[in-house]
C-alpha cells in the first residue's frame, strides 16, 4: 500500500470546474472519506487519481512516484465504480478473475481460485459465482463490484459510494468488513460517500469538498466538532445541525451572524419557549421538531419523551458554533 | 374472478396476432417455395399451364445446372450404356454429359467475394466506429457525414469511371477487385450501424478494464467486442446480403475468373432452351449460404441491444 499526495490538482470540463487546486495527503494505510454534495468534485478526484481523467494542472504522487504519465493499469489502483460497471458478458466468477488475469498481474491459476473464493465468501456471493453478472440484483452487483477491487492488493483503493444500494443489514456488515480489511491489510482507501455513519465509523480522515475545492480536511471528530464553516458543519450530523440567527436566544455572540447548534447542543428546561411540532420515537431516543420565531429546530430527547404537538418547551443553546456573514467560523 | 391483466395479452388477441404472423410468413414464403419446387420439376412440368403443384420430382434441374451436355449419335449411345444415375437422366434426351458446368466455380467466387468483403467491411467498420465513438476526432461529424455521403448516390451511377479505373489498375475480373468494390460500398453502412451499437455500450466497462490492468486495445478486444457481437452480427448480415445479391457491377466488371453466381445463373437460360428447373436449382443453392449465415447468427440478432450491469 502507498501514500497518495495531491498537489494543486485541477481539472475543468469545458466551462465546468471539476476540481480546483486540491492539496491533500492520504497517508499510507489511511481511510479517507470524501464528503460533498453532487457536483462537488468527489468522483472527479477519484478519476484523476485512477488516471481515467488527465490533469489540467498539479501533480499526483502514488507511493512517491509522480504518476502524470502513467496509464491506469500502471498506477496500480483498484476502483469501485458507483455504477458497478460489471462486465455483462461474463459470469460473476469471471468478473472477479478479470483483474487477476490481466497482463500486469498475471496471477497463477490456483492463486486466482483461492482469492476469488475468499472474496466471494466475505461478500456473501459464493452461491452466485456462476451466474451471469446481469442476472444479479442491484445489491449483489454492488458486492461483485467491491469484490473485483478486493481480489487485488493495489497501491490504493478508490471507492465511489460502494455501499449505496445495499440493504441496511448488509451495509452494516460490509462496513465492518471493509474496515477490518483495511486494518488487516493496512490498505490505503479513498472513499466517497453521502452516509454520515460510514464517514464517522470508517474514516481516519475526512475531506469536505465544495465546488471543486477542499474546504476542510481532518479527523472525523475534528470535522464534526470543529467545522470551519456553515457548509462543513452541514455536511456531517444526522439530524442536521440547526443553523439559526445569532440573536435568536438574546444577545448575539460578538461578531456572529449565525450560530450552529447540533441537536445535542440544545438544552431543555430553561431559556426561550419553543413550540413542539412533532415527536419522532426512534427507540433508543426521540427527536423533537420544534418551532421558534419562524425557525425549525431539531433536538433530541429521551426515548419516552411525550410532548403533545403545540405544547411549549423551554430551550437554550449550549456551546454554539459561531459563524460570520460569509458562513465562516469565528469561534 | 376476472383474469384481466395489464401485461399479459388475452388468449384471443394472442391467437389473432399469431394468425397474422403466420399468414404473413406464408405469403412471403410462396415465391421461395415456388422456386424450390421448380428446381425439382421436369422442364415440361415447369412451364405447364395451369401450374402443377403436384408433380413427379426429378433431379434433372440440378443435373443440368452442374453439367454441360452434348447430343450424340444412336450408335454412340448404344455402345456406351449410362453408368450413373445422373447420366441416366440425361439419356432421356439422347444426350451425354460432356463435363462439369461453371456453376460450382461461380458459386465459389460468390462465397469468396461475398464473405471476403463482408469480413473486410465489418473489420474496418468496427475499428472506425470505435474510434468515432470513443475518441475526440477533429471534424468527426463532417467525416461521418462524408462516409455516409458515399452512399447517397446509387453506386451504379459511377459504373463507367469504376470500369475504366479497374481496367487501368488491372482489377477487372479479379476477386480482389470485387472484394474492394463491395467493401467500399458497404463500409459506410458498417461504420454507421456499428457506431450506434458501440455508442450504446457504456464507457464504464472499458474504464473498469483499464483500471483492472488492461491496455486500451485489450479493453476493446476483451470488453467492447463481446458486447458489440449483436451489432457486428447484424451488420455482417446486411453486408453479406448486399455483396451476395449484387448484380450490376458483377455483370460489368466480371466475365470469367471472378464472375459471381448472380450474373451466371441467367446465362443458363441460353444453354439448350429455356431450362427453368436448372435456373430454379441455381437460385435455390444460391440462397442457401445467406440463409445458413443468418440462421447461425440469429441468436445475436434476437438477443437485442446490450443491456448491461451498469446502473443508470
Amino acid at each position: 500500500m502507498a501514500e497518495v499526495i495531491l498537489k494543486g490538482v485541477s481539472k475543468s470540463f469545458g466551462d465546468t470546474v471539476g476540481v480546483a487546486g486540491i492539496d491533500m495527503t492520504i497517508p499510507d494505510g489511511a481511510f479517507v472519506v470524501l464528503l460533498g454534495p453532487t457536483g462537488a468534485g468527489k468522483t472527479t478526484t477519484l478519476r484523476l487519481i485512477s488516471g481515467l481523467e488527465k490533469l489540467d494542472a498539479g501533480e499526483i504522487h502514488i507511493g512517491g512516484r509522480n504518476v502524470a504519465n502513467e496509464t491506469p493499469a500502471q498506477r496500480d489502483v483498484a476502483m469501485v465504480f458507483q455504477q458497478y460497471s460489471l462486465y455483462p458478458h461474463l459470469t460473476v466468477r469471471e468478473n472477479l478473475e478479470f483483474p487477476l488475469k490481466s497482463p500486469i498481474l498475471n496471477t497463477p491459476k490456483d492463486e486466482i481460485i483461492r482469492k476469488v473464493n475468499e472474496v466471494a465468501n466475505v461478500l456473501q456471493i459464493s452461491h452466485k459465482l456462476d451466474n451471469k453478472a446481469t442476472a444479479l440484483s442491484g445489491g449483489e452487483m454492488q458486492r461483485v463490484s467491491i469484490g473485483r477491487a478486493l481480489v487485488r492488493e493495489p497501491q490504493v483503493y478508490l471507492m465511489d459510494e460502494p455501499l449505496s444500494s445495499l440493504d441496511a443489514k448488509l451495509r452494516t456488515d460490509l462496513r465492518i468488513e471493509l474496515k477490518r480489511i483495511q486494518a488487516s491489510l493496512g490498505a490505503t482507501i479513498l472513499y466517497v460517500t453521502h452516509d454520515q455513519i460510514e464517514a464517522m465509523t470508517m474514516a481516519t480522515h475526512v475531506g469536505v469538498l465544495n465546488e471543486g475545492r477542499l474546504v476542510q480536511y481532518g479527523t472525523p471528530r475534528d470535522i464534526y466538532e470543529n467545522p470551519n464553516s456553515v457548509y462543513v458543519a452541514s455536511r456531517l450530523g444526522q439530524p442536521r445541525i440547526n443553523i439559526l440567527p445569532a440573536d435568536l436566544f438574546g444577545t448575539a455572540p460578538k461578531g456572529a451572524h449565525q450560530i450552529g447548534l447540533r441537536p445535542e447542543h440544545v438544552t431543555q428546561g430553561g431559556g426561550r419557549a419553543a413550540q413542539v411540532e412533532r415527536v419522532e420515537h426512534l427507540g433508543d431516543h426521540s427527536r423533537l421538531h420544534l418551532h421558534l420565531d419562524g425557525h425549525d429546530i431539531i433536538t433530541l430527547a429521551d426515548p419516552h419523551a411525550d410532548y403533545a404537538p403545540g405544547s411549549a418547551l423551554q430551550i437554550a443553546p449550549k456551546d454554539p458554533l459561531c459563524f460570520d456573514a460569509q458562513g465562516d467560523r469565528i469561534y | 374472478m376476472s383474469s384481466f391483466s395489464v401485461t399479459e395479452p388475452s388468449t384471443r388477441s394472442k391467437w389473432f396476432a399469431g394468425s397474422l404472423v403466420i399468414l404473413y410468413a406464408l405469403i412471403t414464403m410462396v415465391p421461395l417455395a415456388w422456386i424450390m419446387l421448380t428446381g425439382f420439376k421436369s422442364p415440361a412440368d415447369a412451364i405447364s399451364y395451369p401450374p402443377k403443384v403436384i408433380f413427379d420430382p426429378t433431379l434433372e434441374g440440378y443435373v443440368n445446372l452442374f453439367t454441360t451436355r452434348t447430343r450424340q449419335t444412336d450408335e454412340f449411345l448404344a455402345a456406351n450404356p449410362p453408368e450413373t444415375w445422373y447420366e441416366e437422366i440425361v439419356r432421356q434426351y439422347d444426350m451425354v454429359i460432356a463435363g462439369p458446368s461453371k456453376f460450382s466455380e461461380r458459386f465459389l467466387n460468390s462465397v469468396i467475394i461475398g464473405f471476403g468483403s463482408t469480413f473486410l467491411s465489418v473489420f474496418l467498420g468496427t475499428l472506425a466506429a470505435y474510434a468515432f465513438s470513443r475518441f475526440k476526432i477533429p471534424l468527426a461529424d463532417d467525416l461521418l457525414f462524408f462516409i455516409l455521403s458515399t452512399r447517397m448516390m446509387p453506386p451504379i451511377a459511377v459504373a463507367i469511371p469504376i470500369f475504366l479505373m479497374y481496367r487501368q489498375l488491372g482489377l477487372s475480373d479479379t476477386h480482389l477487385g470485387m472484394i474492394l468494390l463491395y467493401t467500399a460500398v458497404n463500409i459506410s453502412l458498417a461504420v454507421w450501424l456499428l457506431k450506434s451499437f458501440i455508442d450504446g455500450i457504456p464507457t464504464e466497462y472499458e474504464e473498469a478494464a483499464l483500471i483492472d490492468g488492461y491496455t486500451r486495445f485489450q479493453a476493446f478486444y476483451k470488453v467492447v467486442l463481446p458486447q458489440a457481437a449483436t451489432g457486428i452480427a447484424s451488420t455482417a448480415i446486411f453486408c453479406l446480403i448486399f455483396a451476395w445479391n449484387e448484380y450490376a457491377f458483377a455483370v460489368l466488371l466480371t466475365s470469367g475468373t471472378a464472375q459471381t453466381a448472380p450474373p451466371f445463373i441467367p446465362t443458363i437460360i441460353g444453354v439448350g432452351g429455356l431450362d427453368w428447373p436448372a435456373v430454379a436449382a441455381g437460385a435455390t443453392i444460391f440462397l442457401l449460404p445467406v440463409m445458413i449465415f443468418t440462421v447461425a447468427l440469429r441468436k445475436h440478432l434476437l438477443r437485442g441491444i446490450t443491456f448491461g450491469a451498469v446502473r443508470k
